[in-house]
């Protein structure tokens, strides 16, 4: 069981645990030690997050719990909300795993925008901070989405490098210019975060479209010179059939959010293009 | 109940390495994996992968370059082995489409690297392990291999014979993080564990908050030894807040580091004359953590690794994610200023004793990648090492366990391969506490017929889940607290006997505290506060496995230095320290180094860089 937790849905504002309720469970001991953490810190920020549990009385009522955290310069999203697990509420239930912008792990909604919490400096938000899981996809729990739609997308597209012919001998390597490897660079570095697909009206309205992400996976292999020109053909199918290239409205929600800076409507309409010229025929 | 010939635990480069070629040799193969594939922390390996591709370079001399690395303590076999066999796993990467950086006749790039006598490190910009981690899993789906994602293996299922020798494997328990379930994967074949570093033992880590060293702590409490696990890698170049890696590629391109007084005290003071930045990453590690201790430190913390005089294209072309890293990690922008550098925990070099084909000496057991031991690091692994390791006996164990006739292996394992008893003065007995039948804390398997352990060990992994979610006690956050911060405090880059008596005090103290460890959160839909708890036991057993180790060893070998001990003694200790859970009771011992390799015996030299 779970609930689509909508972009445009008005969630109940008024948090319903406050953060002095959170505190009232924990042992003297961890009180006394938020106390001094909180007093000591430069300042603290007050976190709101979104909280449900398919299973548990009583968080199975989307809400919003408040946290009061201790700032530090250099201090992200992804830092608070390990602060308020390990020290307010152990059951608060997140993705992350490198704390470095690879894994791709802890795409979040904050302050309405979606945003990787690990790259997310809490200095550069307006407070309180709003966290909430990523729209347009099942919350499985908190903060936790259930990635597995995303997935499928990317897996539509035939993910893998397929070359004309490899060259003879054993060690020997294909060649690929340096030109040819900068045009694809930019759209390798995707890390599956699925913050561009939350973010897409197109995707929200239309559950089969692929997607940006799953759309830059196939710019990736369509443009390598390395692919014979058969398998590019057959990849361009793949991209222009309805759900495809062509749903993509140019809005550039996409390209904002993407946290490695790849221009992913600008590799959609590159596909556009590629699909045109496959089509034409001249008699 | 799952059934598969192959199961592999953990998804990383060297499980998705396994899988392909398990796969390839005709297994029905499964991956199972607390992560979904790419979320796996070789993703996060910036710096490349070392070769000898150039018809200048060889295959001896990488070898020669690992062993010196090693501080002779790696094993020739091994070492051989990989360097053979490196090449034409990179060239495999190719061929899959691995996105190299180039040179202009299109041929993958190969640049300098620490402690290597040729440029042989291939990368792709400064981001090699993320787009290693994409291609094999490209590969994997291409290929339709199974994957269970966001399962969690907690348990091995082995037979309890008294002699870890005669045990067998024949299967893994599950946790559904998704839905709570937690059921059997039984394994015809064998299992290969592939989990990665434990990182996660100390608070300022490279490492992922995932790098909890489960397989090293599950092989370990069903048999299988764990090797050299004092031989930590601390990665001179970490940011200080948060300990994200900078990468020793940046220094290959020209970095220069700084100290305080703005002397480039490699070689101002003298630590590494010839190499400067790049020597081997314990030496650079002990010069910045010197150079801070004798107050030429940055703020008494750090030194400056400065990039700018590399020019912003070139900075761009090759180093351009470090730039992403430091601004939005440090807030420094590398183009501008100097970026803050100091040691962080990065890479384990010991692990779960294997041989080169991958396996423990429990039958059926595999372990590959970070997480193993073959051991080709010795006392100190050589940047761009790690992932041409995984995939070289990540390859070979899936082959392995996968019935490929791979020939008698030359790497001794298990209790019989002991040379030497050893003991050490603990301050505090280490191992088991209390009941062993305390469904938290037990782990053994009783002998029945294959299915029937595993169904017994399904049970008990039942009953563990249910005690924890449904008793109150201690959060595992205070207790992985207490461990990360006394090893970080006492069993750093420099080591001092009172020291890491006293971090095994306070491991000691932490599994104590950990008898009364409970889950807060009740629930079974995505329970990471029950993942963590489960973890938290994993982390306690490596440190104590990490801290017992750096007692034992009375000398000065690679990434291991002792304040009582200043020198390498190899008349003593060119052997490799062994640690058997024993049922509870672990019990050190030693096996030789072998240093006969496939053309040539090393001799040990001096290791001067």
């Amino acid at each position: 069981m779970s609930t689509q937790l909508e972009q445009e849905t008005e969630i109940e504002e008024e948090p319903t645990e406050s953060r002095e309720s959170v505190a009232e469970r924990l042992s003297e001991k961890r009180r006394e030690q938020i106390q001094e953490d909180l007093d000591t810190a430069e300042k603290t920020i007050q976190l709101k997050v979104f909280r449900y549990d398919p299973e548990i009385e009583g968080k199975m009522e989307p809400r919003f719990d408040s946290f009061t955290v201790p700032f530090h310069k250099g201090m992200t999203v992804l830092d608070a909300l390990i602060y308020a697990r390990d020290r307010y509420d152990s059951s608060l239930t997140f993705r992350h795993s490198c704390r470095q912008a690879v894994c791709g792990s802890d795409a979040l909604f904050v302050n309405g925008q979606q945003r990787l919490g690990c790259k997310t400096q809490l200095g550069d938000l307006e407070h309180p901070i709003r966290i909430e899981p990523l729209p347009h996809q099942d919350v499985v729990k908190d903060l936790v989405v259930d990635m597995q739609h995303f997935y499928d997308q990317m897996e539509a597209v035939e993910p893998y490098f397929d070359p004309d012919e490899l060259p003879e001998g054993e060690l020997e390597e294909q060649r690929q210019t340096p030109e040819n490897r900068e045009k694809v660079k930019l759209s390798t570095r995707c890390i599956w975060c699925g913050a561009c697909m939350s973010s897409c009206n197109i995707a929200a309205g239309d559950n089969e479209y692929l997607g940006p992400a799953a759309i830059n996976k196939a710019y990736r292999f369509a443009m390598d010179e390395r692919e014979g020109t058969d398998r590019k053909k057959e990849r361009l199918r793949i991209v222009e059939q309805e759900h495809g290239v062509w749903r993509c409205q140019t809005q550039f929600s996409c390209t904002e959010v993407c946290p490695k800076d790849i221009p992913l409507t600008e590799h959609i309409q590159a596909l556009k293009r590629e699909s045109i010229k496959n089509n034409l025929k001249f008699w | 109940m799952y059934q598969h010939d192959v199961i592999v635990v953990g998804a990383g480069g060297a499980g998705l390495r396994a899988a392909i070629a398990a796969h390839e040799e005709g297994a029905d193969v499964a991956l199972v994996s607390k992560l979904h594939p790419v979320r796996s922390h070789t993703g996060a390996a910036e710096g490349g992968i070392n070769a000898a591709l150039h018809p200048e370079d060889s295959w001896e001399l990488h070898a020669y370059d690992t062993m010196k690395g090693s501080d002779y303590l790696g094993d020739a076999p091994a070492i051989d082995t990989f360097a053979k066999q490196a090449p034409e796993e990179v060239i495999q990467l190719e061929h899959w489409g691995m996105p190299f950086s180039r040179e202009e006749d299109g041929t993958v790039s190969q640049r300098p690297f620490g402690g290597l006598s040729h440029p042989r490190t291939t990368y792709a910009g400064a981001e090699t392990g993320h787009h290693l981690l994409h291609t094999m899993y490209e590969q994997v789906v291409k290929r339709g291999i199974e994957v269970y994602e966001e399962w969690y293996v907690t348990r091995l299922a082995v037979t309890d014979h008294d002699n870890p020798e005669d045990r067998e494997c024949y299967g893994a328990v599950g946790y559904d993080i998704k839905t709570g379930e937690v059921n059997g994967f039984y394994a015809s074949d064998g299992v290969i564990l592939a989990t990665g570093g434990n990182g996660q033992a100390f608070d300022h880590t490279t490492n992922a908050i995932a790098n909890t060293g489960d397989g090293q702590a599950m092989a370990y409490r069903a048999g299988a030894p764990v090797e050299d696990m004092e031989f930590v890698q601390f990665h001179p170049t970490t940011l200080p807040s948060t300990g994200v890696l900078i990468s020793e590629g940046v220094r290959g391109e020209g970095g220069i580091l700084y100290n305080g007084e703005e002397e480039r005290f490699m070689f101002e003071h003298g630590y590494a004359n010839n190499e400067g930045e790049l020597a081997s990453r314990d030496v650079v590690s002990r010069a910045e953590l010197t150079e801070v201790n004798e107050g030429r430190g940055i703020n008494d913390e750090y030194v400056h690794l400065d990039m700018r005089h590399l020019g912003e294209e070139r900075i761009l072309d090759r180093l351009e994610n470090i730039l992403h890293l430091a601004e939005d990690f440090e807030g420094v922008d590398g183009l501008d200023e100097p970026m803050p550098v100091k040691p962080g925990q990065h890479y384990q070099m010991g692990g779960i004793e294997v041989n080169e084909h991958g396996e423990t000496c429990v039958s059926g057991l595999y372990a590959a990648g970070e997480c193993a031991c073959v051991s080709m690091h010795g006392s100190n692994r050589l940047g761009g090492n790690a992932l041409p390791e995984l995939l070289v006996f990540g390859s070979r164990a899936g082959k392995h366990a996968a019935g490929a006739d791979m020939g008698d292996p030359e790497i001794p394992t298990g209790p019989s391969a002991e040379s030497e008893d050893g003991a050490i003065e603990s301050p505090v007995e280490p191992g088991t506490i209390g009941d062993r039948a305390d469904p938290v804390l037990s782990d053994g398997g009783a002998v029945a017929s294959p299915e029937e352990l595993l169904e017994s060990a399904v049970e008990k992994e039942r009953e563990r889940v249910d005690t924890l979610l449904e008793r109150d006690g201690v959060n595992h956050a205070e207790v992985r607290e207490k461990v990360q911060k006394t090893m970080t405090e006492n069993v750093n880059v420099f080591r001092e006997e009172s020291n890491i008596k006293q971090a095994l005090r306070d491991i000691r103290e932490a599994r104590e505290q950990y008898q009364h460890v409970g889950v807060a959160d009740a629930s079974r839909t995505y329970n990471t506060d029950l993942i963590h708890t489960i973890e938290t036991r994993n982390v306690i057993d490596n440190a104590e496995a990490i801290a017992i180790g750096a007692l034992a060893r009375e000398e000065f070998r690679g990434a291991h230095w002792r304040q009582q001990y200043q020198e390498r003694r190899d008349d003593e200790w060119l052997k490799h320290t062994m640690l058997s859970w024993n049922d509870g009771t672990p019990n050190l011992y030693y096996k030789p180094v072998i240093l006969e390799g496939h053309e040539q015996t090393y001799e040990p030299k001096v290791r001067s860089y």
